[in-house]
């Protein structure tokens, strides 16, 4: 990732903290659109943990299947998560789960 | 500080602390599974010095280590933070507000993050409010740092990440930070869909650009709520 593209993010970060302070009374975010960017950062989070559960990608031959020990992991993961398992328990679950399926030749 | 540390009392501050310990367990993470993934150290550090968005942080990262373009990333990364800006309006009064130093204003909105201003918003009184959110975000941004530093340091030395189940603890962390909102009916309906849409679209666009088509699951998500939620959110684990 180069440091131009990292300073980018940056910037457009800083951007999106700093208009609330800078603009104060002049621009009110209505509920509605706070609410939809609540719902567009969910949107895109799960839909970057299934792609990156199930495909491999490479910029030149394109994505792949990534194989059923890490969407496994992921699920075990993410079943302890719905229980309110603390957050370091679910990342080594999630971990150790695909490191035996895969230790026992599960792709 | 010392005197903000004071306004505080004492339950306050053991949650501030109990966060910050749970963000440098995520940063640590951060660091040591980029730079397993095969970039230089020095880009999870710098990334979360100037950037200090753990979800974005993940997300980017993650968006190029599966292949995916630079601009891609840097894309879905600011989607993410544009969460960011109605906190921005909700906390603004607490770092200066108008006639406030422009420095107290900049330094305030760098260190804006999602645990932040839960904990403003969290206290009853100015002061007090003014008080956690600048105790909590100059802590976090200590802890969420340094541990980065940590991880990406001890990363380097993991040789075999895929023997170790390392390229599914990237997904699982970002699952576990978006569970709570996935609580909301609209909002799981909306990220089933998009996430279905990037799933299917993955095969034939290059990688990076799926994530951004499931942006189309917003559509379905309606209007929303006629009296939306206020955010009473606790702070999330890992997403400054």
């Amino acid at each position: 990732m180069p440091l131009y593209a990292i300073l980018l993010l940056a910037a457009g970060t800083f951007a999106f903290r700093l208009a609330g302070p800078a603009l104060g009374d002049r621009l009110r975010i209505g509920e509605r659109t706070h609410w939809r960017l609540g719902v567009a950062a969910a949107v895109l989070l799960v839909a970057l943990v299934a792609t990156a559960s199930l495909a491999d990608g490479s910029a030149t031959e394109g994505a792949a299947f990534a194989g059923w020990a890490r969407p496994a992991g992921v699920l075990a993961g993410g079943a302890l998560a719905l229980r309110r398992t603390p957050f370091p328990l679910v990342v080594i679950a999630a971990a150790a789960t695909t490191a035996v399926l895969r230790l026992c030749g599960v792709p | 500080m010392r005197s903000f540390c004071r306004t505080l009392d004492r339950t306050t501050l053991r949650d501030i602390a109990l966060v910050c310990c749970a963000d440098a367990l995520v940063a640590a993470s951060f660091g040591a599974i980029a730079v397993s993934g095969g970039l230089p150290p020095w880009v999870p550090v710098v990334m979360s010095l100037v950037v200090f968005a753990g979800a974005a942080q993940f997300a980017a990262v993650a968006v190029v280590l599966s292949g995916g373009g630079v601009l891609a990333a840097v894309l879905a990364a600011l989607v993410l933070n544009a969460r960011l800006l109605p906190f921005g309006f909700a906390v603004a009064d607490l770092f200066g507000g108008r006639g406030g130093r422009i420095r107290t204003r900049l330094v305030g909105a760098h260190l804006m993050t999602d645990e932040a201003v839960a904990f403003a918003l969290r206290q009853r009184e100015p002061g007090a409010r003014r008080a956690a959110y600048w105790v909590s975000g100059v802590a976090l941004f200590v802890s969420w740092n340094g541990a980065v530093l940590i991880g990406a340091l001890v990363g380097g030395g993991i040789e075999d990440t895929g023997a170790l189940g390392l390229d599914a603890a990237f997904p699982v962390v970002l699952l576990a930070l978006v569970l709570p909102s996935l609580a909301d009916r609209a909002t799981r309906r909306a990220a089933l869909v998009g996430a279905a849409v990037a799933v299917a679209a993955t095969p034939f666009l290059p990688p990076g650009l799926p994530v951004l088509c499931a942006l189309l699951g917003v559509l379905v998500a309606g209007r929303g709520p006629l009296i939306p939620p206020r955010p009473a959110r606790e702070p999330l684990p890992g997403a400054p």
